[in-house]
């Protein structure tokens, strides 16, 4: 399984991205700078996180023009998997991918911590390693993560099942319905506030970040397997 | 060369003349004074004109030439086994085996901090970021330590919040982990707070770089941001008082763009694995003046430089301004002639603006054009190698004198739990969670031990080893014994990195002092010096960089002395990695040290009484490297299961801090021919709180015998409450997690106070 991480001017997340999918899965990744257009190469895109072009007008509102988001696209579409991580999310919004859109957090300050979550979706290619209603610990960095959407499109998000991670406890960032994570109607594409490649191993402070990135290849796997 | 004479045109009108500078005796609004005046003269046997006079002030200012401090700074050791690059450079460089180096420096933001907190503490963020990578180093993790008044000001507040906002903005926008820190709270802060930022940063030996010109006709290559009016003599105002007149320098304060700096980082480390750079320079303090000329005077050449070439972000501007503006996110590259298109095509893949500015000239003249005319023309030595240097003479003060009869009596008759919980809501002593949750301290995944513990701990990719850190100040010590209070800045520096599991490797220090022109300022900096660098030469950490910031007074009142300590330690395997929290039930508590219930400048005189007085603790260096050496081996060999230094608050507070993160109680009952109070909130130094399982106490006792470190068992990890009896009655019990809260709570509570009351 060919994995890409994309590099916008800005990202920091890129290298700990890389070096948690070779800790956790030993499979190739590669850095693909943010004017390559084609992504065809690759089985899954992580959009990492960090401060793209620096986030000085809204996060992720100008990285979403680059050329490598005309190739994220093609991806969705062709139904590869496509991760967006905390700025990787915001941009994957942006660019229309996601549903939903983030505000400062309500106390508006950046909030770092590592915070407990709730699966509520573990039937995703992301999530199949994780059991329903899991509570796992997962690092968030963030200062515009207080996801908000209508009542209509939270409504649908639920009954889609798009809802994919809650925050438990206290929500650190004024989300709606505590909501840390969604997906496209599809399951394809995930976005999250919290970071897994940050809980990888146990120095880390927590290790369950890994399961995202084993569902990840075990659904490849199977997808090869049946084809 | 006779540099054009006539003065420019500015948007603040026509710069004066060089007649007009000595009839109006104008250099001393520059903050030169009439005898540099004459040796300026001297050195160009003429009148200076505007820029040429600017130039030499900022040269010349404590800042960047270190004139009033440099004697003093000669007495500390900066040598030793391990040491690869001393003072000097951007950054001090240490060996750490394996072929490669950690890089760290520690610098002062002060000034700027005081009349615009947010980007006066970013940029200074963003300074020492700079200095790290421009020796080719990667930065891997930053560090703060702050001072402030007391939270009940709400300008205090405001400063605060701005300062800890523009340090998050900027080390979270390069995507560097803010992992450690320390914030203090003292009245004597109020009107002059107190921001030093330290980077620490990684290298292979053979990447590193350094600041120096060399190769005649060479080009000299400015990258990254534009260079606009901000800024403008900032070293000068980082070397005066503050006053009511200081908010009109707001404009002496710089803007930083976290975004530029990372892109200017990426491409710069590009460039240095691309082995193209010959020299490499921040313009940080005193901007393109200070780089070039520092560049040009360590590589024994001359320098021409073009200033209708260098990136502006505004029109008009003068050589005066060019040269002295302190926009941020600037570097300076010196590369081999012909190499100038490799560079632009690393510079272009990161989008960022650069020129080549200047060439390297044979002899020693540091010559500007403008506009096609030469417009300054100096003997480059005279502006660094030659600066003045201020002799000058400390004097002991009489309150020094008065300290020796001080009693501590009237703390002795206080209640235990009420003293206990008046500490813990202290805001100096209090959880600084509501600072560091806005720091990210995890990006760049290598981040073992997060804020909060003795010391930080990052661990190198590919390695087991570890590099530990952390900064540390005591300034009430310092200000009652300036000789032991910078020794036990540096010993408990090192005690808190020894705590995490690391040997000491070297420090960087940042000395925060009063106007050294005053001789009880100069004799505290004198004395605090003496006592670091005994420290330092008794443990064997050499002082390898740092910082002076000096004229930290406000209408005419100093600071505390506050010298701070960044200390790096080398953990050899993560297996030793360890915390100052609790980790089971059944463990058991053994104090390393000696306890002399010393109350002079503690925590505990501080917020009963609201000042300080009488003596620090004493600090004992034989018996310090003893005991660190003790518990680095208990460490080593996996006997104990937490470490925890004793600082300020003693040890009732060390036992609850310990206590906190995992919820686990203490069960302590000890005899002792001390009373209560000073058995438990002195600061006796050269202590450390230890957990053990019970089969390895029998193991740590006989190590602490053979190294003559005294012990005593006090009791175990039981429980949720933090239990303490002291001959026989129960003087402490709470729950933990009652303690806790007001520990957790006492910042957040102070800073929700209204703005407006």
């Amino acid at each position: 399984m060919r994995f890409a991480v994309l590099v916008f001017p800005g990202s920091n997340c890129d290298i700990d991205c890389e070096k948690a999918i070779q800790k956790v899965l030993g499979e190739p990744i590669d850095f693909v700078w943010h004017t390559q257009r084609n992504l065809d190469d690759y089985d899954a895109i992580i959009v990492p996180g960090g401060f793209s072009y620096g986030d000085y007008l809204r996060a992720g509102a100008l990285a979403r023009f680059s050329p490598v988001m005309e190739g994220v696209v093609k991806a969705a579409t062709e139904g590869k998997l496509v991760l967006g991580i905390c700025n990787g999310f915001q941009i994957l919004q942006e660019a229309g991918l996601l549903p939903g859109a983030m505000r400062m957090n309500d106390h508006l300050k950046f909030r770092c911590d590592i915070q407990p979550l709730t699966v509520v979706n573990n039937s995703l290619p992301f999530t199949q390693d994780y059991q329903m209603n899991e509570t796992i610990r997962l690092p968030i960095a963030h200062g515009q993560g207080n996801f908000y959407c209508d009542e209509a499109t939270h409504y649908e998000l639920t009954q889609k099942g798009q809802i994919v991670f809650r925050y438990q406890g206290d929500n650190p960032n004024g989300s709606v319905d505590d909501i840390a994570g969604v997906c496209n109607q599809a399951g394809n594409v995930l976005g999250l506030m919290p970071h897994p490649e940050r809980a990888i191993v146990e120095w880390m402070g927590s290790q369950d970040g890994g399961k995202m990135f084993t569902s990840m290849l075990r659904y490849w796997e199977e997808k090869i397997g049946a084809a | 060369m006779q540099p054009n004479q006539k003065s420019k045109e500015t948007t603040m009108g026509m710069e004066p003349t060089p007649e007009e500078i000595r009839d109006r005796q104008l250099f001393s609004e520059l903050g030169l004074t009439p005898s540099e005046y004459q040796q300026v003269q001297h050195h160009l046997g003429r009148l200076p004109n505007w820029t040429e006079l600017g130039i030499y002030s900022v040269m010349w200012s404590e800042h960047c030439s270190y004139k009033n401090s440099k004697p003093l700074l000669k007495r500390l050791p900066t040598d030793g086994p391990r040491v690869l690059q001393g003072p000097g450079e951007g950054a001090g460089v240490i060996d750490i085996g394996d072929g490669q180096a950690v890089v760290f420096k520690i610098e002062s933001h002060n000034h700027p901090t005081a009349v615009e907190p947010f980007q006066g503490a970013a940029t200074g963020v963003g300074g020492i970021i700079r200095d790290v990578f421009s020796m080719g180093a990667r930065p891997v993790a930053l560090l703060n330590s702050l001072r402030f008044g007391p939270l009940e000001s709400p300008r205090v507040r405001y400063l605060f919040e701005q300062a800890v906002a523009g340090i998050a903005h900027y080390g979270n926008i390069v995507g560097i982990p803010t992992v450690g820190g320390e914030v203090e709270f003292d009245a004597t802060y109020e009107g002059n707070p107190l921001v030093n930022a330290m980077c620490v940063g990684i290298i292979d030996h053979e990447d590193l770089q350094q600041g120096v010109a060399k190769g005649i006709g060479n080009p000299v290559i400015y990258v990254g941001a534009s260079t606009g009016r901000d800024g403008i003599h900032g070293a000068t105002f980082a070397s005066e008082e503050l006053s009511d007149a200081s908010e009109e320098k707001r404009p002496s304060v710089q803007a930083g763009d976290p975004f530029m700096e990372k892109l200017l980082m990426e491409a710069c480390l590009e460039l240095v694995q691309k082995e193209i750079l010959l020299g490499i320079q921040d313009m940080g303090a005193a901007g393109l003046t200070c780089s070039s000329a520092e560049m040009t005077a360590k590589g024994g050449v001359g320098l021409d430089l073009y200033l209708d070439d260098v990136p502006q972000r505004e029109v008009g501007m003068t050589p005066y301004e060019i040269m002295l503006s302190e926009s941020q996110e600037r570097m300076l590259l010196v590369v081999a002639e012909g190499r100038e298109a490799e560079v632009k095509e690393v510079l272009d893949k990161w989008e960022l603006p650069s020129a080549v500015v200047g060439r390297v000239t044979e002899g020693n003249r540091y010559r500007i054009f403008h506009h096609r005319e030469c417009v300054a023309d100096m003997p480059v030595n005279t502006l660094v190698d030659d600066a003045p240097i201020n002799y000058r003479q400390g004097e002991e003060p009489s309150s020094y004198r008065d300290g020796t009869t001080a009693s501590h009596q009237d703390l002795h008759h206080l209640d235990a739990t009420d003293a206990l919980q008046q500490v813990l809501r202290a805001p100096s002593l209090a959880s600084k969670r509501w600072v560091y949750q806005q720091y990210d301290s995890m990006v760049r995944t290598s981040t073992a031990v997060r804020p909060g513990s003795d010391a930080a701990v990052i661990v190198l990719d590919g390695f087991d080893k570890a590099l530990a850190m952390s900064v540390d100040g005591n300034s009430r010590y310092v200000k009652l014994d300036p000789w032991v209070g910078g020794a036990s800045a540096v010993a408990e520096a090192a005690r808190n990195v020894v705590c995490a599991g690391a040997r000491p490797l070297a420090i960087t220090d940042c000395l925060n002092f009063g106007n050294p022109e005053k001789p009880e300022v100069f004799w505290q900096l004198e004395n605090a010096i003496d006592g670091m660098g005994e420290a330092c030469r008794q443990l064997a950490t050499p002082v390898v960089g740092g910082n002076v910031s000096l004229y930290n007074e406000t209408k005419g009142v100093a600071i505390h002395p506050t010298p701070v300590v960044g200390m790096v330690g080398l953990v050899e395997s993560q297996e030793h990695i360890t915390t100052q929290s609790f980790k089971q039930a059944g463990d058991v508590l053994l104090l390393l040290g000696s306890n002399r219930g010393e109350l002079g400048g503690s925590e505990l005189q501080q917020q009963v009484l609201g000042s300080i007085s009488g003596r620090p603790p004493v600090l004992d260096l034989e018996a310090e490297k003893a005991l660190q050496s003790t518990v680095l081996h208990l460490i080593q060999t996996k006997t104990v299961s937490s470490a925890h230094d004793l600082s300020t608050g003693g040890l009732a507070v060390a036992l609850a801090e310990a206590a906190f993160a995992n919820a686990l109680g203490v069960h302590m009952d000890v005899k002792t021919d001390l009373e209560t109070i000073p058995y438990l909130f002195g600061e006796s130094q050269s202590r450390v709180l230890l957990s053990l399982p019970k089969e390895s106490v029998a193991k740590a006792i006989s190590m602490a015998d053979e190294k003559g470190v005294p012990w005593c068992q006090l009791g175990e990890v039981r429980g949720d409450r933090l239990s303490i009896t002291i001959n026989g009655s129960e003087v402490i019990s709470q729950p933990v997690s009652r303690l806790q809260t007001i520990w957790e709570e006492a910042i957040p509570c102070a800073m929700n106070a209204s703005l407006t009351n």
